[in-house]
């Protein structure tokens, strides 16, 4: 239907720049969720003296576009510091903390969202602030936060596209090669588009049936 | 036993409790009665610990509750406690939130915590509703539930803070049997509550609550028939 210059190999390589899109979300939204968890339950639970500069420096992580955060942290990991690491470890680093950033500011909300006397029924049953957290709070704060956290996810896939400036070649930096070489920026742009729409859906879909599993009215 | 010794407290400039002094020994049915904020939920849930006291001491069993020394998640196994909202823990189902705190704490094994849940809950007449989520409970059944699992941990003593306040007026009645049936097979308790046959009934002893103050203790009959405390009679005139 189309007349294009498009190749097999092409497609590779964007298939191969969806790879490293995912990958790179995947572990940014892991290592972020765990992190953003932490921070998000010590937010709740060390009181405002303590809260204030660990939200303080969350909201720089939040604040600093994302561009500037890959950039100086490069910079200051490899120059400054010395080391020998790659773009990719870079971009992971930077965009799991830029997820916990937010990430806990979820958590934070969703616990609060648990209502006291449930909290206080588990501890007068006798379990302990963690038994309380790992199977009351926390459960509970899932329910509440899963759309934002999808929200969340899915944003991080598309921010991740930032992260061509530190060497990553993710999907949207294979498609700019391709349209560079092959000058068909729209139809190149509509995979592009396409292959991004694959890989959220399952993560967008996944929302709907855990919301549903867990509504049991 | 449970003792408990000029008992002081406040919340901030606001003192609850001024100087409480009560025992209930065991097998005692305590009812208390008295107007609103005069400090009876704040004395149950320093009686298992919840809230901090100011000065004073606390004794169930001889151990002091408040005693920095003392496993307070250990001693609340022995206390059961059900508040006047209903708290069934959402996310689980009828069986599973009287397993929970079993298997956690306790830590009795599956088959265990499920027999024992199936026998409370057949107890307080919620045998049909095991797998049932508690949302589709009516607030009756949910607070059966509750007593159900506060009992499942084999307490020795049980606290009820208005249990059958939030309930529809239809739906008070099955939550007070099931609290007569405890007191019947000889269960230590106090209950606070608003509903002065029901107090009449089945406590040995009535303490009038006012102003963080136990204005008059006596059983029923003297506390009702003959209240002394200006203030009870007050809201005695009041309730009836
Ligand atoms: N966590 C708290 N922080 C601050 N003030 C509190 C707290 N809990 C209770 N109070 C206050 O302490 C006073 C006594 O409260 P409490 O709940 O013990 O009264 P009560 O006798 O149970 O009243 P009611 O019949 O309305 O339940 C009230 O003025 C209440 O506002
Ligand atoms: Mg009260």
């Amino acid at each position: 239907m189309f007349d294009t210059a498009l190749t097999a190999n092409d497609l590779i390589l964007l298939a191969r720049g969806a790879g490293m899109t995912l990958v790179v979300t995947a572990i940014s939204v892991f290592f972020g969720t765990i992190l953003g968890i932490v921070f998000g339950v010590l937010r709740y639970q060390v009181g405002p003296w303590w809260a204030a500069p660990m939200t303080f420096v969350l909201d720089i992580f939040r604040s600093i576009p994302l561009l500037i955060q890959l950039v100086l942290a490069n910079a200051f990991v490899t120059t400054v510091l010395g080391w020998r690491v790659s773009g990719f470890s870079v971009a992971c680093g930077v965009l799991s903390l830029y997820t916990a950033a937010y990430c806990s500011e979820i958590v934070r909300g969703g616990i609060e969202a648990v209502p006291q006397t449930l909290r206080r029924a588990a501890r007068s049953l006798g379990m302990t602030w963690g038994q309380d957290m790992r199977h009351i709070a926390l459960p509970l704060a899932t329910r509440v936060a899963l759309p934002s956290w999808i929200g969340l996810a899915l944003g991080v896939m598309k921010d991740s596209a930032l992260v061509y400036i530190v060497q990553v070649v993710e999907l949207l930096k294979s498609t700019q090669i391709l349209i560079t070489r092959l000058q068909e920026p729209l139809f190149l742009l509509m995979i592009c588009g396409l292959f991004y729409f694959v890989i959220s859906f399952p993560i967008a879909r996944l929302g709907g049936y855990l919301e549903k599993r867990w509504s049991h009215d | 036993m449970i003792e408990i010794e000029n008992v002081r407290k406040s919340f901030g400039p606001l003192e609850v409790l001024k100087g409480i002094n009560l025992t209930v020994a065991k097998g005692e049915v305590l009812t208390v009665i008295g107007g609103s904020a005069s400090g009876k939920s704040t004395l149950l849930t320093c009686i298992n610990g919840l809230e901090p006291i100011d000065s004073g001491r606390i004794l169930v069993d001889g151990v002091e509750v408040h005693a920095k020394s003392t496993d307070l998640n250990r001693l609340r196994q022995k206390i059961g406690i059900v508040f006047q909202q209903w708290n069934a823990f959402p996310h689980l189902t009828v069986l599973e939130n009287v397993m929970l705190a079993q298997l956690k704490v306790q830590k009795r094994s599956r088959a265990e915590a499920e027999a024992e849940a199936v026998r409370q809950l057949n107890h307080v007449g919620l045998a049909e509703k095991l797998s049932v989520y508690p949302s589709r409970l009516s607030g009756g059944q949910q607070q059966r539930m509750a007593i159900a699992r506060a009992l499942a941990m084999s307490p020795d003593y049980m606290l009820f803070d208005e249990v059958t306040s939030a309930l529809d007026p239809q739906l008070v009645g099955e939550v007070l049997d099931t609290l007569r049936m405890l007191a019947s097979e000889g269960m230590t308790m106090i209950c606070v509550t608003h509903e002065m046959k029901f107090a009449r009934e089945v406590s040995d002893r009535v303490a009038f609550f006012h102003k963080g103050v136990m204005a008059e203790i006596a059983p029923p009959e003297q506390l009702f028939g003959a209240p002394r405390d200006p203030e009870l009679q007050t809201f005695l005139a009041a309730t009836h």
